[in-house]
């Protein structure tokens, strides 16, 4: 039997799919940590990059944030972080979610500094209060770029939870690291395709929820969707 | 590591660190030497797929695409589809780490290439430069500041995934931060840790001051 068809016939064995090492619940794991995991960074980045970049300071900062975020080896992070809190998902967590703030912090500074200045003036004219300016003029025309960070965070977080596996945590890597450990190579090849389409899923899914977000006027101003500010990967 | 039993293992064991001094030089070097062979690899693909891309409108977006889809996919997977077929090997590794190299450096190519202003263009035609000669002496040279940035991009991202090579034997410095996580010991761990990051920094900045000296038209940056 050649090495592609051993593949399938392992993703067609039904004990692959079953119980706690099946195929469903390491794609729960895997999901739930990321999710949690860009969640907060979300709640952490975004405020700060739209305020940095709502009032213009501290630009250097926003923009070599990701220069940092790039130079930190996340396999490294991840085995620091197990060190330090022990098994569980708390250190997986730590790690994904200092990973994530990053690209989320830049890109949504550069949406918002990418206003057009007269934009802002005029809506400053039209008797808009600073937080409805920010809110109803400059945050509509930064989404396409803070979507963009929210998307590189989720994909890398994605990618580097597969590593969560090493330090003994759950998700589809499990599969990866167990596969290696035992050098049950099928094992390790149909982990590495379920968490290669998990990350293609996720990109693709956030670049279809940003169409959906992006103002109507805007997609007709600005045609590139998909754009980032920055090229981010930690895993 | 039964020696570490009965005390609290320490963040930095020093005579360890003091006995392993050549260990961590030698990680250190298979992490540079696999860092510079990923960047010099991508760069000699991505200088001739960029002008291509360029010059040919058509295969701009493939090309864009193809190496977007490339650069999502996690590199512990793309890794794991090649072992069945260059094994755990270096080869393995370059395989993957170059893939995404290519990805941000033909970016920048192409965004260089870009920037270059059409008036520029007209006057070396209207100097009598055939094309080749143009990109060459006039549009390459002005997209170098482009490049340039998108080789320090390249290097910081690539010092930070070659540790992830240590899953499939090779590392660098990654061996090291494997170790700490195996033997549960933490000082070539911090050791491994510390040095990459510590690496990224050089490289970026002197990569920083190789481009002031070479390219001095670079904007500040």
């Amino acid at each position: 039997m050649s090495f592609l068809s051993r593949v399938v016939a392992w993703f067609a064995d039904p004990a692959n799919w079953t119980g706690s090492g099946g195929i469903p619940t390491r794609l729960l794991e895997h999901l739930q940590i990321s999710g949690e995991s860009v969640a907060i960074a979300g709640v952490i980045a975004l405020p700060i990059g739209i305020g940095l970049g709502h009032y213009g300071r501290f630009g250097a900062l926003a923009l070599n944030v990701s220069n940092v975020g790039r130079a930190l080896p996340s396999f490294g992070i991840l085995v620091i972080a197990f060190q330090v809190f022990g098994l569980g998902n708390l250190p997986v967590i730590l790690a994904l979610t200092a990973l994530a703030i990053p690209p989320m912090v830049t890109n949504s500074y550069v949406g918002m500094r990418e206003v057009d200045p007269d934009i802002k003036e005029a809506a400053r004219g039209m008797g808009y209060r600073e937080l409805a300016q920010l809110f109803r003029v400059e945050l509509p025309l930064a989404v396409p770029l803070v979507m963009a960070g929210i998307r590189t965070s989720a994909v890398q977080v994605v990618a580097t939870a597969t590593l969560a596996a090493i330090i003994a945590g759950g998700g589809l890597g499990r599969y990866i690291i167990d596969g290696y450990g035992q050098q049950v190579y099928t094992e390790v090849f149909a982990g590495a395709l379920l968490v290669a389409l998990l990350a293609l899923a996720t990109e693709f899914s956030l670049a279809g929820l940003e169409r959906v977000l992006v103002p109507r006027g805007i997609r007709l101003l600005r045609a590139p969707i998909g754009q980032r500010a920055t090229t981010f990967k930690s895993a | 590591m039964s020696l570490f039993l009965d005390i609290v293992d320490p963040w930095i064991n020093w005579d360890w660190l003091s006995t392993h001094v050549p260990l961590i030089l030698s990680a250190l070097q298979d992490h540079v030497t696999l860092t510079a062979i990923a960047v010099v690899g991508g760069l000699v693909i991505s200088l001739p797929l960029g002008v291509f891309a360029h010059q040919y409108v058509a295969a701009r977006n493939p090309v864009l695409t193809m190496s977007g889809i490339l650069y999502t996919i996690p590199s512990l997977a793309l890794f794991s589809f090649l072992v069945p077929y260059t094994g755990l090997s270096g080869l393995t590794a370059e395989i993957g780490l170059i893939s995404y190299t290519v990805l941000i450096l033909v970016r920048n190519v192409l965004v260089g290439l870009e920037a270059v202003p059409p008036d520029v263009l007209d006057a070396a035609d209207g100097m009598g430069y055939r094309p080749l000669a143009r990109l060459l002496t006039v549009e390459l040279p002005l997209a170098l500041p482009a490049i340039f940035a998108g080789v320090r991009i390249a290097t910081v991202t690539t010092i930070g995934l070659v540790s992830i090579t240590a899953l499939i034997g090779i590392g660098g410095l990654g061996q090291l931060i494997y170790r700490g996580q195996i033997e549960n010991f933490h000082t070539p761990l911090v050791v491994g840790v510390v040095l990459s990051i510590a690496l990224a920094f050089v490289a970026d900045l002197s990569l920083a001051g190789v481009q002031r000296l070479a390219v001095p038209w670079s904007r500040s940056a």
